[in-house]
């Protein structure tokens, strides 16, 4: 995935990319991005209430800069808090329906096992929040179309970022895209869907439904394999073999060094975790992207239907046939019909109509068009991201079982060697 | 001690106690062997089998058995089943294997070969092999304990098992068992005063062992002792005896702790196990849905598996080989405080008799009967046999949790040198993919 190596005392480097393959956009050729620090603030929210939040400190500097002394310039810096991010993402997701955005990190922590409340001011969920932040920005600034983005550079760069767009049409916006999907969901089905989206959905939901068992299962499983029990195993035993004490003792000695260095190795465990729950959160942004295609593909099939309605009035009204039952058709039958010069009204109505309807309908062709061909091509740039990044996460995974392994051994190879002093 | 002319050593059997010499006695003087051991070293015996020249043995497996135990002559912390650590050389040899299932219509049992190899003169032949099951184990057990009431007989694994729970014929529970009982066989075959008991020759010997005839054979030593008065009540226990019941207390606790402790081990390891599984099984299911990660995915599944494998291995071991030596010694432990409390009986009946034979003495000059001299010997005989049989369980114990203790960490080594194997070769299949995809793309 993407990592920068960050210092607290600013010493980092510029983003690294997946392993080969060269994401490097012009953003990040000219700048290096980071989210360096948390801190807190109080202050009063909307209903004038206080309240306390975490801030995070976004810091930007001119790639590869170096001062006359040699030593790295100063960045730019600009604090933000959490709910500022989310905005970013809402106006990225708005403007460019076609792209898979990035996820931001958990809002609440999740699959938590080694801690009992997921308090959004611990610092270790801060710490990770932090981390999943910058993991985020140095997405979008890798990304080919959203790392152009003027918005998005401001975001970084300029406090007042929100001046420069229209916050309420971004609502609104946001505000009709989600009722309209929603109705989508709710009522209606597509009649042909691309199939390539449908294959894609379902994945994605297979993705999202196997990445929570394994976090579950992890948060379940590390309980149980985090077993103090052997240490008190050893202590036990020792505290009452006069001649067997000292070998046991240095060997409850070495249970306790190999519980603590375990500790570290879950630690990483925890980044592991991260990894699959941004690809988790990534399957919402991929499913979100499929219901927009389906959305336009609606909308087109409407547009298309609409026309071919019209069509069939028009050459009904033309022939005087009625195939198509209606109550205009209904009531002209009953109660007489109408005059020729009120039909040669209708017919010509129609035709504008009709004219309309043809220029809609290639719109709206258009539109679906250049839908697919944007959304698709992200679509394959995210597969060989996803391949590349999990490949990557299994390997530094079983480089920890490994590294887990070799304690292990190391510890029972000395324990072995005190027992047999005994 | 002397060493040369391999002899037998005394015994405790048919004699009478005053005429015998413990080997470890406070008295200084040297061994003076029985007439029966006299005659065993002059009469003729099995060339090879006593002076450490191996001999040409039918059985592969008692070759081997006869082998480590004459290389291990001479080294007394090699082999805790050298009581003596001189390197005399033995002249019993017993194992227990070959279990066989029997089906009869009252009941079906298991049966072992017992096996013996012997130059001894209690035995009319120099080799023995006889079929025996747990009752008759157990039943030899009880024979030894009545018989040599100043001993500390090695326990039997348990007796009883909960017919629900464990199957009683089940490979695992046949071998954990038979592995105890060959173990107490052993160590009632090296302990010196034991292993000439006419019980264990029977036992050994005997086509049929009929185990009603036992009582003909109990020893003078067992009338004596089991026929220590009750209600005297004991003044003041030797300092070490008191150690020995305190330690006993102490020792017997800690370890139905440290019971308690692995068993938790166990119940955590079986969850863990579940989950881990569970989770081997959605990287399966995952990799059914990619297309360039399949491989990948279906080789963490498999590392996990793998890991599950040796995890259950892991807790075979503990449950078949751990927790089974630990609950022997816990029996072993009651046994023992048995035989303490029995030396506090007779110590307290000595010291009553004595009491009163002093009171009379002064009231009416009567002598100190023979009886009460018999008691003090029957005092120090017993502390002296005990006292050598804590030096002998002291050594077996550590012993004995050396090796479980070794045989413990080479299995959680094992267990991790297997998981990290696997996620090793899994490592080489993903990098070897990464340049594979490298190369493609340049090209």
């Amino acid at each position: 995935g993407l990592r920068s190596a960050v210092g607290k005392n600013g010493n980092y480097a510029a983003a690294e990319t997946t392993a080969g393959h060269s994401t490097s956009t012009a953003l990040l050729k000219k700048m290096e991005i980071s989210v360096a620090e948390a801190d807190k603030r109080t202050g009063k929210n909307t209903v004038n209430m206080q309240e306390t939040y975490t801030v995070y400190l976004i810091e930007t500097r001119p790639a590869e800069s170096v001062s006359e002394e040699g030593t790295p310039v100063a960045p730019d810096t600009l604090w933000r808090r959490y709910s500022e991010f989310e905005l970013l993402r809402t106006y990225l997701l708005v403007t460019y329906p076609y792209i898979i955005v990035p996820p931001l990190p958990e809002k609440r922590a999740e699959f938590v096992w080694h801690k009992l409340s997921a308090d959004n001011l611990d610092p270790d969920f801060v710490e990770r929040r932090r981390v999943g932040l910058e993991n985020f920005l140095l997405r979008l600034a890798s990304h080919p179309v959203l790392s152009n983005d003027n918005i998005f550079f401001l975001f970084l760069t300029e406090i007042f970022y929100l001046s420069y767009i229209n916050r309420k049409k971004i609502f609104l916006l946001f505000q009709k895209a989600d009722s309209r999907l929603k109705s989508l969901s709710a009522m209606f089905r597509v009649k042909n869907p691309d199939k390539r989206f449908t294959a894609l959905k379902h994945y994605s939901e297979d993705l999202s439904t196997v990445i929570s068992q394994l976090l579950r299962i992890r948060a379940v499983k590390n309980r149980w394999g985090k077993s103090v029990l052997k240490t008190l195993f050893f202590s036990e035993w020792s505290a009452i073999e006069k001649e067997m004490g000292d070998g046991l003792q240095s060997a409850g000695h070495h249970m306790d060094t190999y519980a603590a260095s375990i500790d570290d190795i879950l630690e990483e465990e925890e980044h592991y975790a991260d990894q699959l729950k941004e690809y988790l959160f990534y399957t919402e942004a991929v499913r979100s992207v499929c219901r927009k295609h389906e959305l336009i593909q609606y909308e087109l099939e409407m547009a298309a239907q609409d026309l071919s309605y019209k069509k069939q009035q028009k050459e009904e009204l033309e022939t005087g046939t009625v195939r198509i039952f209606s109550l205009k058709g209904m009531t002209s039958k009953l109660f007489g019909q109408e005059t020729q010069e009120q039909r040669e009204s209708k017919v010509s109505a129609l035709e504008q109509s009709i004219q309309e309807g043809e220029d809609a309908l290639k719109e709206k062709n258009a539109e679906s068009q250049e839908f697919v061909e944007k959304a698709w091509n992200d679509i394959e740039r995210f597969k060989e991201q996803k391949e590349k990044d999990l490949r990557e996460a299994l390997i530094s995974y079983a480089i920890m079982q490994i590294s887990m392994c070799k304690k292990g051994i190391q510890v029972w190879s000395n324990a072995k060697e005190c027992f047999n002093k005994m | 001690m002397s060493v040369g002319a391999p002899r037998g050593l005394a015994s405790s059997g048919q004699k009478l106690i005053t005429e015998i010499l413990h080997p470890l006695s406070a008295a200084e003087e040297p061994l003076s062997p029985g007439p029966d051991v006299t005659i065993s070293a002059e009469k003729d015996k099995e060339p090879g089998l006593t002076n450490g020249t191996p001999v040409e043995i039918s059985s592969p497996a008692s070759a081997s058995v006869l082998l480590s135990r004459l290389q291990l002559d001479g080294d007394p912390e090699a082999d805790a089943h050298d009581p003596f650590g001189s390197g005399e050389p033995r002249d019993l040899f017993v194992t227990v294997d070959d279990p066989k299932k029997h089906v009869s219509t009252m009941e079906t049992y298991i049966t072992y070969r017992v096996s013996t190899k012997t130059t001894r003169i209690e035995f009319d032949l120099p080799e023995y092999s006889v079929r025996r099951r747990y009752q008759d184990f157990d039943w030899l057990r009880i024979k030894l304990e009545d018989s040599q009431p100043t001993h500390l007989v090695p326990p039997l694994p348990e007796k009883f098992v909960m017919k629900g729970v464990v199957d009683r014929f089940s490979e695992e529970f046949v071998g954990t068992r038979m592995k105890a009982l060959d173990k107490f066989l052993k160590r009632v075959a090296d302990h010196p005063v034991l292993s000439f008991n006419p019980h264990l020759n029977a036992f050994l010997t005997a086509k049929d062992l009929n185990k009603r005839q036992g009582l003909a054979l109990l020893t003078k030593v067992g009338e004596s002792v089991k026929n220590v008065a009750g209600g005297y009540k004991l003044r003041a226990r030797p300092v070490e005896f008191c150690a020995m019941g305190e330690y006993l207390d102490t020792f017997s606790q800690k370890l139905g702790t440290i019971d308690r402790i692995a068993q938790r081990i166990l119940r955590e390891q079986s969850e863990y196990l579940t989950e881990l599984r569970e989770y081997g099984t959605v990287y399966s299911t995952w990799a059914g849905s990619e297309e360039q990660l399949q491989r990948p995915l279906e080789g963490v599944a498999g590392c996990v598996t793998t890991s599950c494998g040796a995890l259950e291995d892991l807790s075979d071991n503990m449950s078949q080989d751990f927790l089974p030596v630990l609950r022997e010694y816990i029996l072993y432990i009651e046994s023992m405080k048995n035989v303490l409390r029995k030396r506090d009986q007779v110590q307290a009946e000595y010291e009553g008799r004595l009491e009163a034979a002093v009171l009379r003495k002064q009231e009416d000059r009567t002598p100190i009967p023979v009886e009460v001299e018999k008691c003090q010997d029957k005092v120090e005989c017993f502390n002296a046999d005990l006292k050598a049989d804590w030096e002998r369980w002291q050594r077996n114990k550590r012993q004995d949790f050396k090796q479980l203790l070794t045989g413990m960490a080479d299995k959680n080594i094992s267990y991790y040198e297997k998981s990290q194997a696997a996620w090793e070769s899994l490592i080489t299949l993903l990098q070897e993919k990464q340049t594979e995809d490298k190369t493609s793309e340049t090209n």
